[in-house]
């Protein structure tokens, strides 16, 4: 059973590895970062449902019987540069994020944008 | 016994990843996970994919964070956000998903529900209706060409997405005034330079016989249009991004981006029109073998156009952000000293 499941446990837990990066760092590189092996998580498990045992590569040879499921790579396929695609945006957020609050920090951002809803309430009441 | 390695490999630089307070290096680490994840996608047969994997996620992700990484800086700032209760959920989430897996089919069984349903008609039959060896791309390419489309499409909008975001009006003088500075600095890479102007061709070259050989062997539109960007990429990385402009124009490459998604879906109105299905390309030729033959070449053209253009815009787009921000410091700094 070890051996038959430990490709899904291994991905379960780099998922989750990705997962935490994601809650627990405020740098938003990082979590863009954990994002990434996430989603690199999510096609390892594509690719080893994919396996079948004495299987070879989905291209067509003579004398060869067994191949592995061609159907998952091709989802794969796609999503990997799909996902750079996103990720390239993701990292351009991440770009103007910088130049207007001069910082990549979760919280030091929130700290900008509380200070700034607070002299606004307070020029409001004054008014 | 491979992947079992590779796999525990994977869970070690993910670790790292978490401890590292140094952006440079983890993103370094991402890039190996990467390049492993590849290598694990060979050992599990899926040829195509690990050739994806390896130029994208070894190469160019890492390159684009890198970019980014000079414009924000390197060090992570140590604060955690709840670190405890973020391990909690993410230990629950965890343990479901693991007692999930007890239901599923074992790693590398024959008769599990996957492999009995559709996979069957992909792998008996894809030579008489298609005619073509790599099963990965007769499904790419025909079977889910539709699917494929959509995927292209949100390339393609991804690449506008950066353009809107980062996208900058450049002038004439400042364009001197980089170049100048660049050319001073590379003054230094002439080795290097002139290595990799001898090596872009066959990169080039490269690229072309994965495009054309995806139908035989491992390769494909996808992967093709990453490494033709890669050439073009390393020349702009040694020569400067003013010099990769006059070679290659913005205006143009965006061009080629719109016009391969227009060459892919083009090639499933002419399949309409004819009297097929959406990209049935049966019916493009007298002969529905040649008809599919034709077909898969013209959406594989449309989808390597895409692809290598907007990799090209994002990485132009990336780099020239970062060119005008190192360029406006020191004459701030001037500014600010008078």
């Amino acid at each position: 059973m070890i051996i038959g499941l430990f490709n899904h446990w291994v991905v379960i837990i780099l998922m989750m590895i990705g997962l935490y990066i994601v809650i627990a760092h405020g740098n938003l590189i990082k979590k863009l970062v954990g994002l990434t092996i996430f989603q690199t998580s999510v096609f390892i498990f594509y690719i080893s449902i994919a396996k079948v045992d004495g299987g070879t590569a989905p291209i067509l040879a003579d004398g060869i019987t067994q191949y592995s499921n061609p159907l998952p790579h091709v989802l794969i396929l796609t999503a990997i540069v799909v996902g750079i695609a996103t990720t390239a945006l993701g990292l351009s957020l991440v770009v103007r994020i910088k130049e207007t609050y001069k910082s990549i920090e979760e919280e030091e951002i929130q700290q900008q944008d509380n200070e700034e809803q607070l002299t606004k309430h307070k020029t409001e009441d004054s008014a | 016994m491979i992947n079992i390695v590779l796999l525990t490999l994977l869970v070690v630089i993910a670790i790292a990843i978490i401890r590292m307070k140094d952006l440079f290096a983890a993103v370094m680490l991402a890039g190996i996970y990467g390049l492993l994840s590849a290598s694990f996608f060979v050992v599990m047969d899926a040829v195509d994919v690990a050739f994806t994997e390896a130029a994208v996620g070894a190469g160019i992700s890492t390159l684009l964070m890198f970019v980014v990484i000079t414009m924000t800086g390197r060090k992570e700032k140590s604060i955690r956000h709840k670190p405890l209760p973020a391990l909690f959920v993410v230990i629950i989430t965890g343990g479901l998903l693991i007692y999930g897996t007890l239901d599923m089919p074992y790693f590398g069984s024959e008769d599990a529900p996957i492999h009995n349903h559709t996979s069957p008609r992909y792998i008996n039959d894809s030579m008489q209706e298609i005619g073509i060896p790599n099963i990965v791309t007769s499904v790419l390419a025909s079977y889910r060409a539709f699917d494929t489309f959509g995927e292209v499409v949100v390339i393609f909008t991804a690449g506008i997405g950066v353009l809107t975001l980062l996208s900058i009006a450049r002038t004439k003088k400042n364009d001197e005034e980089i170049e100048s500075i660049n050319d001073s600095m590379h003054q230094q890479h002439l080795v290097v330079r002139i290595i990799a102007k001898m090596l872009i061709p066959f990169i080039f070259l490269f690229a072309l016989y994965v495009q054309f050989h995806g139908d035989f062997g491992p390769g494909g539109g996808f992967q093709a249009g990453v490494i033709f960007a890669s050439a073009i990429i390393l020349y702009a990385m040694l020569f400067g991004l003013v010099t990769a402009r006059k070679v290659i124009n913005q205006i143009f490459i965006q061009l080629i981006a719109a016009l391969g998604v227009l060459l892919y879906g083009s090639v499933g109105i002419v399949s309409l029109m004819n009297g097929g299905n959406f990209f049935d390309y049966n019916v493009l030729s007298s002969n529905p073998i040649t008809g599919q033959h034709l077909g898969i070449l013209l959406i594989e053209w449309g989808v390597g156009c895409t692809v290598a253009s907007v990799i090209v815009v994002i990485f132009f787009n990336f780099a020239g952000r970062r060119e005008l921000q190192q360029h406006k410091k020191p004459s701030q700094d001037k500014e600010s000293s008078k």
